[in-house]
């Protein structure tokens, strides 16, 4: 079958946009697995899967912060507190589906099997994305908010035309959803059921901006209603709640089900980035309240009470975060290399001829700079 | 202009349906596009022909347009996105600054975005407010974007045939004021090589100073070249057809060839391509140069009503004005009558 006619057979399919908004609202409470019955029929595998990996995810926030105090790494938006989304979006996957980050979902992208060092790379400075995009399905960590959003749709829908069952799931942040590239992209998911899922971290705050200053809507998940896509709203820092609603998502949107918006409620607890005060808007007592629900402690506490959290168990999580740290701070220690030429080689398919005389003329200073030492 | 041949909206039309049946991955997009064939029809009958997957309306919302065309380039798709006019380009100018342009570069080369973003560009049509800008000096400006348009009705396919293939993002700005005029010219014809984008032409040679130009403005410089001959001057006309990649060799033999050069574009002078242009022939030819560059662009106003639009336009008395300035020897002021004319432009 060529392109041609899997595209065509696709554009044929009927659209149902459904004009009954009923189904497409989300449920009044959001959707939470631990402590509930429900956990008891989870599989263990999985339960231990999805701790090891936040434990490991925990030590990769605090390492990575810790690497900006040393003056490694230029920045870093932690995502400590939000482990529970972060490790869920990227378990929810097929490794060929797509993952499609913002800046702040560095640890959902090493949850995805790419290399620490190379995921950080945005954030050391040596380039803008370290690894291939195209070799690990992740897009690269996108700064301006929301506007790769319409970038998991196209993919998406080129995949669907091309005959190809990927799924692509993009994240935003609750401030993500008042940019008009939010709105965009859930239009033209929802026009050409794309199979897209789109998870809102809704952390609270847009930096120093609360939700209630960011938004009149009922919740976030609301949002999808005018746009005929879906709204699930989950308890974000229930990471065996999140993974199930993303992995429903998923599949629903693999089998031609269309996209789905997913507002996982949850909370940043360190400050936007380590050059943020989150002193100067919100409180102590905020913050130690989320303490209470911090997402690595509620699930502990539940393999605790099921007996699946054995010490050997819990020794290994803490070995491998170990591993990992030791391993993140003896390569980022290490001088990233960088070639000023290297400047020239990515611009055009083919540089211009503007660009290699500035290229000749970056040499030559560079040669002039060499001989001066 | 003969009343058979081909409009320039035809061969844009006749480039998009042999890119769709040449390569499955080429794929056009855009607001009515579709059933209506776009405001301008030149995407006529394409939905018909190639189904309107391959063709495709979209939501009315640019931004998303192109984004998604960008998420569809990342998959591997070849996208055409139609921007309606100039002016509602806007809305897609973040994405085409923050990923379009720097998609290739951010990701080491890994993923580059082979799409092309055609945008009906410049005034003359007597459109009300937002239908007739010149936005070439916003693209131009981003590393990372070429930037093309055609003039003739034979560039107009072969240039848009180039940048549907071309692996680097294209910006392929056509002058709506010429969408209608005819040539005799043909796909098949002997007479239709496919320039490669990034060459400049010399549409008509000279000997005594050459019109550097592109686009709409093609037409008047011919005209004012010939107007320029009825006073004995013999002016060349330089066509660039591509604003990025930029034929700095083109023009600098045109140039030292004469002496003297005018840049003319509709567009708003300040800050914008001529000013570009008469800089990097200052900095390339000043010992060739007999009279500085001129510029006769738009005047730096937002773009006028349509009553007033003619006022706006670099006009062939304008063209005619700043050759007259170019410094001539008194042997060629005499000829004009004494006095260069003086133009405040």
């Amino acid at each position: 079958m060529t392109l041609q006619q899997t595209t065509e057979r696709a554009a044929a399919e009927p659209r149902t946009p459904g004009r009954d908004p009923a189904p497409l609202l989300p449920d009044r409470r959001p959707a939470r697995v631990l402590g509930t019955p429900a956990a008891d029929a989870v599989d263990p595998a999985l339960l231990r899967e999805l701790h090891r990996h936040l434990v490991v995810g925990r030590r990769f926030n605090e390492q990575a912060t810790a690497l900006t105090r040393q003056g490694r790494l230029a920045v870093y938006p932690s995502s400590r507190g939000q482990e529970a989304c972060q490790v869920a979006a990227a378990l929810a996957l097929r490794p060929r589906d797509w993952l499609f980050p913002t800046y702040r979902d560095t640890l959902a992208v090493v949850a995805r099997g790419v290399d620490p060092v190379e995921t950080l790379t945005l954030l050391r400075g040596d380039w803008h994305t370290g690894y291939d995009p195209v070799e690990h399905r992740v897009a690269p960590l996108c700064t301006p908010l929301a506007t790769h959003l319409p970038h998991a749709v196209g993919l998406a829908h080129a995949a669907r035309l091309s005959g190809d069952d990927l799924v692509a799931l993009a994240l935003t942040g609750d401030g993500g959803t008042s940019e008009g590239d939010f709105h965009e992209a859930l239009t033209f998911a929802g026009v050409t059921r794309a199979p897209v899922v789109f998870l809102v971290q809704n952390n609270g705050y847009a930096i120093s901006v609360p939700l209630a200053k960011q938004t009149a809507a009922p919740t976030l998940a609301h949002k999808g209603v005018g746009y005929g896509v879906p709204g699930v709203q989950v308890d974000g820092n229930d990471v065996v709640a999140v993974h199930g609603v993303l992995s429903a998502a998923v599949e629903r949107a693999r089998s031609g089900g269309g996209p789905t918006l997913v507002e996982a409620l949850t909370y940043r607890l360190d400050a936007h980035t380590n050059a943020d005060d989150a002193a100067r808007y919100r409180s102590d007592d905020e913050v130690e309240r989320w303490r209470a629900e911090d997402p690595v402690t509620r699930l502990e506490t539940h393999l605790r009470a099921a007996g699946l959290l054995d010490e050997e168990t819990g020794r290994q999580a803490l070995a491998a975060a170990e591993t990992m740290a030791a391993d993140l701070r003896r390569r980022v220690a290490e001088e990233p290399a960088v070639d000023p030429m290297e400047l020239f080689a990515h611009v055009y398919a083919t540089p211009t001829a503007q660009l290699g005389e500035q290229r000749a003329r970056l040499a030559a200073e560079l040669r002039a700079e060499a001989g001066s030492r | 202009m003969t009343s058979r041949g081909t409009t320039m909206a035809e061969a844009l039309n006749t480039a998009l349906r042999h890119a769709l049946r040449d390569d499955p991955a080429v794929h056009v997009m855009g607001e009515d596009v579709g059933t209506l064939g776009g405001v301008f029809r030149i995407t006529d009958g394409l939905a018909a022909e190639f189904g309107d997957a391959r063709c495709a309306d979209t939501p009315l919302a640019e931004s998303g347009i192109l984004g998604t065309a960008v998420g569809m380039a990342m998959y591997g798709l070849r996208p055409v996105v139609e921007m309606q006019f100039d002016a509602f380009a806007y809305p897609a100018f973040e994405q085409l600054v923050s990923h379009v342009a720097k998609m290739r570069n951010r990701t080491r080369g890994r993923l580059p975005l082979p799409l092309t973003i055609r945008v009906p560009y410049g005034g003359g049509i007597g459109g009300v407010e937002h239908h007739s800008d010149s936005s070439e000096g916003y693209y131009l400006h981003t590393p990372g974007l070429h930037v093309v348009t055609p003039a003739t009705v034979g560039d107009a396919y072969g240039l848009l045939r180039r940048a549907i293939a071309s692996d680097d993002p294209v910006v392929f700005l056509e002058p709506k004021r010429r969408y209608w005029t005819k040539e005799d010219w043909s796909p098949d014809g002997p007479a239709a090589p496919v320039p490669p984008i990034g060459r400049a032409v010399l549409r008509r040679p000279g000997t005594d100073a050459v019109l550097i130009t592109y686009g709409p403005s093609l037409p008047v410089c011919l005209e004012a070249a010939d107007a320029a001959r009825e006073e004995g001057l013999d002016v060349g006309v330089l066509d660039l057809r591509s604003l990025v990649p930029f034929d700095d060799e083109t023009v600098c033999a045109a140039v030292r060839a004469t002496g003297r050069a005018v840049v003319v574009h509709e567009a708003s002078g300040f800050g914008g391509a001529g000013a570009e242009i008469a800089a990097r022939v200052g900095e390339r030819c000043f010992h060739h140069l007999e009279a500085p560059v001129r510029r006769v662009t738009g005047l730096d106003v937002p773009y006028p009503a349509p009553l007033l639009e003619r006022h706006h336009l670099p006009g062939v008395d304008r063209v005619l004005d700043a050759v007259r300035d170019l410094q001539w020897p008194s042997a060629t002021r005499a000829r004009h009558g004494g006095e260069p004319y003086a133009v405040g432009a």
